[in-house]
């Protein structure tokens, strides 16, 4: 008797399991673990001909991705998804400060606006973004007018396809991701700490220091790290505003698969692409932690 | 006499039009725990913070110890606050939580160390310096944040509600505790609260507040005696009120005629109040009595009488409370707290009976009605 409710029940319950915990177990089985397995499988093995892909174990893939030649172009995604990271710390706490002191009913407003331009696709932000760099584009021709009604002399200005048309456009397109994580941090930061603080004998300067930042920290960490990881992975930006030189590793990822048709050496690049990330942001956590105690 | 150490000068905060504060005048006398009492939203947290600098006053000035401190701010102000909330820092230990003030002043380790010590000491938190706030009860982090405004040494030291958030048992305790430690460092200190109970047992000196104005400034036991307005009257313990109007000055008595009762009473009265000015007659329950405690004295009459009818009987444990009504339906019964130590107390009175309800010239306060 006792133990038929008891099976009643668990039977029961393991249908609320099955129902609730299947579905999204079997979509990241599907969509993710597998093509994970598949193209860590890929990177141990080798082109065959044209077509064919032979599984025979071999770390070849990863020796000649330590070629010095795409190291330094591991080297320079770094250095760019960094500078993007940088940037939009530097530029989203001014903002994200005016938008906390400015009031209430206007935040809303400012908040949809910063959302506003992810209802456009990138492709079409990007190309936006072109016609505003180019040497005929707006930005030029208003300098141009500006020295014109100076009597100067100009000469366009090449804003596009070096590196720097990279980190504009990355910074462009992530700088919400990083403003939105700081911008809840200090949202609900307790004012009396900031008083208590200065009560304390804090400066401003100080309150920030030894108050604000310190426990806005988790945010800020969120927000570089949004940031950090796509802009690292970034692909269509440089493919469009980057020079010749401006291949950022996706960029050799994709012809590997598509040009050269080299899927193994392209999914060995894909893994240590991974590897690196996530040694990444183990290192940062644990400087993170270090940094409490 | 010496200056005292605080003085406010119409002082005033208004809120986008919202007057916080009224033209607050108040001095703070060297060593004295004073306290401002009033309640929720009276413009108690906004005063204050207008004494530590925190929020700038809309007119008025305040004085500490002879400067005003105007142009000063809250950071180098000589006054520390135990905030409402305690806002103690999340990030630090109990220890650095403590010792960030000083830190701040740049005092050396060595020092640094002894003074936390001591300050452990004083507010009973000893060996607990390397916990963390989430790892406090409410009452040590209340401590926390005493310790950290007292550790400054400052002038003055103001309380939000300290007691606010502790439970009944533990806010009896830290009651007679902050109390002795006020006494014991000799800082001044200035409490807000809201609770009668806590301002009257603790404090030496008590200003009472209502939507922004200070009502009246006393000592505890006058403010209960004394009241000077109906609202400190009922704001501090319950009160009876009758209505009524002055028929007759003599030296030191006045005779007011109670219009709703038809009855003329007499009160001890220190004030000076003209015949037919309109006055409310003020008595504590526990003032009133049914027993006819007249005394044969010299023909003078000594005590007052009303007569009404018996609705109700409370009891409370060492007290009961009687409401005695009167013919007239409108009045509001009246309130008489006894105690309950002999049997007739208990057995002498039935619901619905008549009752004579006396109190001594001297138990009423007259309070003018403007
Ligand atoms: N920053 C502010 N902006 C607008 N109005 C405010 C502000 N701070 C306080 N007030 C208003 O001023 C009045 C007094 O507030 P205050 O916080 O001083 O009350 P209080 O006596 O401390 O109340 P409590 O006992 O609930 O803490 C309230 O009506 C409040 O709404
Ligand atoms: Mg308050």
């Amino acid at each position: 008797m006792l133990s038929d409710r008891f099976r009643a029940k668990n039977e029961n319950s393991r249908k609320v399991f099955l129902v609730t915990f299947l579905p999204p177990t079997i979509w990241l089985i599907l969509f993710l673990f597998a093509p994970v397995l598949i193209i860590v499988v890929y990177s141990f093995s080798q082109k065959v001909g044209l077509i064919n892909i032979e599984v025979n174990w071999v770390m070849d893939n990863y020796w000649r991705a330590a070629d010095p030649l795409y190291l330094k172009i591991f080297a320079k995604s770094f250095y760019i998804a960094g500078t993007t990271t940088f940037l939009c710390l530097v530029i989203s706490f001014p903002v994200v400060l005016a938008i906390t002191k400015i009031r209430q009913n206007w935040k809303l407003i400012i908040l949809v606006l910063l959302m506003l331009p992810f209802w456009i696709n990138l492709l079409i932000r990007t190309y936006a973004l072109i016609a505003v760099l180019r040497t005929r584009g707006f930005l030029n021709s208003g300098f141009e007018w500006i020295a014109a009604h100076l009597g100067l002399r100009f000469e366009p200005v090449q804003f596009l396809y070096n590196d720097t048309a990279i980190i504009i456009g990355l910074v462009y397109i992530h700088l919400p991701f990083m403003i939105l994580p700081i911008y809840a941090g200090l949202e609900g930061f307790d004012e009396t700490l900031k008083q208590a603080a200065e009560d304390l004998g804090s400066s401003s300067m100080q309150v920030y220091r030894h108050i604000v930042f310190p426990l806005i920290r988790p945010s800020v960490f969120a927000g570089c790290m949004l940031v950090f990881i796509p802009a690292l992975g970034s692909y269509l930006t440089p493919e469009l505003l980057g020079g010749t030189d401006g291949q950022l590793i996706a960029n050799v990822i994709e012809r590997q698969f598509k040009h050269a048709n080299d899927w193994p050496f392209g999914a060995a690049l894909s893994m240590v692409l991974i590897y690196v990330t996530c040694g990444v942001i183990a290192v940062w956590l644990l400087v993170a932690k270090r940094k409490k105690s | 006499m010496s200056a005292p150490l605080i003085s406010l000068q119409g002082l005033s905060k208004s809120f986008q039009g919202n007057d916080a504060v009224k033209f607050v005048d108040l001095t703070v006398d060297k060593g004295e725990f004073y306290g401002i009492l009033g309640p929720s939203g009276c413009g108690k947290t906004t005063l204050l913070k207008m004494i530590a600098g925190l929020e700038e006053p809309s007119a008025g000035r305040v004085i500490i110890d002879g400067l005003d401190m105007s142009p000063v701010p809250a950071n180098r102000r000589p006054v520390n606050t135990v905030f409402q909330s305690y806002a103690i820092f999340p990030h630090m230990s109990l220890e650095d939580n403590i010792s960030y003030g000083l830190k701040l002043k740049g005092i050396g380790s060595g020092e640094l160390k002894k003074r936390v010590l001591d300050m452990l000491d004083v507010v009973d938190l000893k060996g607990l310096e390397r916990r963390w706030p989430d790892q406090l009860s409410g009452g040590q982090l209340q401590r926390v944040a005493l310790a950290r405004a007292l550790i400054m040494q400052p002038k003055v030291v103001l309380l939000d509600e300290p007691l606010a958030a502790l439970d009944a048992k533990l806010r009896e305790t830290m009651k007679y505790e902050l109390v002795k430690i006020q006494k014991e460092i000799g800082i001044t200190f200035i409490m807000v609260t809201h609770d009668q109970q806590e301002a009257l047992s603790m404090m030496d000196k008590i200003a009472v507040m209502n939507e922004g104005r200070i009502q009246q400034v006393d000592q505890p036991n006058l403010l209960y005696e004394k009241p000077k307005n109906l609202f400190v009257a009922n704001f501090i313990g319950s009160a009876n009120c009758l209505m009524g109007r002055v028929a007759k000055v003599e030296k030191g008595r006045t005779h007011v005629m109670l219009a709703d009762l038809n009855q003329e009473i007499i009160a001890f009265s220190c004030e000076n109040f003209k015949v037919s000015d309109r006055v409310q007659v003020i008595i504590r329950p526990e003032k009133l009595t049914f027993q006819d405690i007249e005394l044969p004295s010299n023909h003078e009459k000594t005590i007052n009488r009303v007569s009404g009818k018996l609705l109700e009987i409370i009891y409370h444990g060492g007290v009961s409370t009687f409401r005695v009504g009167f013919k007239n339906k409108n009045l509001k019964p009246l309130i008489v707290s006894q105690l309950n130590d002999d049997q007739q107390t208990k057995d002498g009175y039935r619901i619905g009976s008549h009752v004579e309800v006396c109190w001594r010239l001297d138990a009423a306060t007259l309070v003018p009605v403007i």
